[in-house]
């Protein structure tokens, strides 16, 4: 067990590199001056001058991004040119919001997905198998960003039973997910989010739980006379490495990949960070949260990798 | 008679003079349309997207309005208004004249990317997995390095970067499609490669590019087309979605998530006019998803 975790985290580090890379050349994607990006447009030409020998921006490619690497491995990560705050405040900031979001999205999206694809699992190719794959289909179809624009049109404008957008008075600040004033926020972005991956969750179920009912050892459960529910639950169980798996790359693309719904809602989240920082093009907070979240989700494949070494002990041996 | 059965079904249609019965030997693709005509649910779905492609082709002769002729007076009317079946935009532009000609450039956003990816994609795969060793691993941890973004956050991080536009959202999907098509067309490619039949073709002194054409891509193709016509509704999808955020396709042109996007300030005024937008793409993409399942039913390709 121990040198599976020395090895997927030895190959985790190039990964990581290389993600922070591609980060890296996203300034030199943009067009224009990378300089002149990552600085005010009133910044004066002496300050200019100076910020650029001391960034290195006046030295080759590949040392810039070594400075840029040291730079951000401490933390600092630049300044926002719309707020003038460091980017990692701003990022961790709006992290937690989307952490918030995201934690109360993943249960809810397991329970249902892995719940209705086991059921359709159970019985492949009755009515109930077909219902949900094609229910599946379409929720691996839908805009969720549209979802949440109805979602609000419903229960927002047709009948005012819940808040639009936005977290309320304090906003972020105080904002306490176990107080209904707050919470009533927290309603519509979670479902919406929540609906992302109950799709794909039912689908890898179903497949799973299918594969598992073929196996060998299931004929034998059933051959010494075990009841249909212990059976169920050997299944179950077998078939939950590989949905674990698909779960934890949707928590990761929810981390990540939340932008569009945290700006229906107004979510002040990363995501609707990114939004922001698109529109102003402020460069050094689009570069610093794509870098913390594409982070996040290589952390978290790790650790579904693990988890799931954990869970089944012939990927251990593997 | 002669057997050049290949992955078809034998029918036994008729006796020979001789007495032995005479075989009918479908071809691969002979089976393949044979499985698809009897799907008629993939039919059914495929018809629909042939109509979506023709709406987005006949769109000038379609619309009833010019999709970009907007009236102070007449914003956001609701359903029937004038003459305006689906009622007006923010800028009262006709809707529905606007949803016919968004039909062009969700297709063109989801389309040409996956073509593009399903191209370079598909030939960095065989080169990886057909020169193996060094070049295997240099390209495969390359994508490695992509697959480690998730799509959407690949996405906007390319176009956030390079600035909004059709060109730029097309480059950028087709960034976040190439890893995946990639991976297919290596493990395909890998796993004909050490066979014997590549071998004796080898022996025989038939060159890399003579063995890719003949022997490597007919095995390479399936899989990745199959992967790649699943992609189109992920494409569409996350083509709206740059729209949506500003990126992607820019105003005025007619565009289902640019759409969404303005019309979302009005959802006090008129609600449901603003739910059209999404519910073109969401049919849009679960027709091409439906499509692509009864497709790879049909050619029988596992992923």
């Amino acid at each position: 067990m121990l040198t599976l975790v020395g090895r997927r985290i030895l190959y985790a580090i190039p990964i990581a590199i290389g993600v922070s890379i591609v980060c890296f050349s996203l300034v030199y994607l943009a067009p224009g001056d990378p300089l002149q990006l990552l600085l005010p447009p009133d910044a004066p030409a002496d300050a200019v001058a100076m910020i650029k020998h001391a960034y290195g921006f006046d030295r080759p490619i590949p040392v810039q991004y070594v400075l840029w690497l040291w730079r951000v491995l401490h933390g600092d990560f630049g300044v926002s040119i719309a707020t003038r705050r460091p980017v990692l405040l701003e990022v961790s900031g709006s992290l937690y919001n989307t952490c918030m979001l995201t934690l109360f999205a993943v249960p809810i999206a397991f329970v249902i997905g892995y719940s209705f694809g086991a059921i359709a699992g159970c019985f492949p190719g009755k009515w109930i198998d077909r219902v949900v794959t094609g229910t599946a289909v379409m929720g691996v179809s839908l805009p969720n960003y549209w979802v949440g624009i109805v979602l609000v049109i419903a229960f927002s404008v047709e009948i005012i039973a819940l808040p639009a957008t936005g977290m309320g008075r304090g906003g972020s600040a105080g904002f306490n997910p176990l107080v209904w004033a707050d919470a009533q926020y927290m309603i519509l972005p979670v479902i919406t989010l929540a609906m992302v991956p109950i799709g794909i969750l039912a689908r890898s179920t179903r497949a799973a739980v299918a594969e598992v009912q073929g196996l060998d050892f299931v004929t034998t459960l059933r051959a010494k006379g075990l009841s249909e529910s212990a059976v169920i639950r050997h299944v179950l169980k077998n078939a939950m490495a590989p949905v674990l798996a698909v779960m934890g790359l949707q928590f990761g693309y929810l981390m990540g990949g939340s932008i569009l719904i945290e700006t229906v809602f107004t979510w002040p989240g990363s995501g609707f960070l990114l939004s922001k920082s698109i529109i102003n093009r402020d460069i050094p907070v689009l570069q610093g949260a794509i870098l913390v979240l594409a982070m996040i989700f290589v952390a978290t494949n790790l650790c579904v990798d693990l988890l799931q070494a954990m869970i089944d002990p012939r990927i251990r041996r593997a | 008679m002669s057997l050049t059965q290949t992955a078809g079904t034998a029918i036994p249609a008729a006796w020979n003079d001789d007495g032995a019965p005479s075989v009918r030997v479908r071809t691969y693709w002979q089976s393949v349309g044979v499985r698809l005509r009897r799907d008629e649910v993939t039919l059914a779905f495929g018809a629909i997207v042939l109509a979506i492609v023709l709406v987005a082709i006949f769109a000038p002769a379609l619309a009833p309005f010019d999709p970009y002729k907007g009236s102070i007076v007449g914003r956001l009317k609701p359903f029937g208004w004038r003459g305006h079946p689906l009622g007006t935009d923010e800028l009262g532009r006709d809707l529905l004249s606007r949803l016919i000609y968004g039909a062009r450039s969700s297709l063109l956003m989801g389309l040409v990317p996956v073509v593009v990816a399903m191209l370079t994609g598909g030939t960095l795969g065989v080169i990886a997995g057909f020169a193996g060793k060094r070049v295997n691993t240099v390209i495969m941890r390359m994508m490695d390095v992509f697959y480690a973004f998730p799509s959407v956050l690949l996405a906007v991080a390319i176009s956030g970067a390079m600035g909004g536009g059709m060109l730029n959202g097309m480059i950028a999907l087709s960034l976040v499609f190439i890893p995946a098509l990639c991976r297919i067309a290596e493990t395909a490619t890998a796993q004909v490669r050490t066979l014997e039949y590549i071998e004796a073709a080898r022996a025989t002194g038939a060159g890399a590019l003579t063995i890719i054409r003949h022997h490597v891509l007919g095995n390479v193709l399936g899989p990745v087309f199959i992967y790649a016509s699943s992609l189109v509704s992920v494409a569409i999808l996350l083509a709206s979605g740059l729209s949506f955020l500003g990126l992607g396709i820019k105003p005025p042109t007619a565009d289902w998530g640019l759409m969404l996007s303005t019309l979302r300030d009005s959802i006090y005024v008129n609600p449901w006019i603003c739910a059209l937008p999404g519910a073109a793409i969401f049919v849009t993409s679960i027709c091409f998803n439906l499509l692509s399942d009864g497709i790879r039913a049909a050619m029988d390709v596992r992923l």
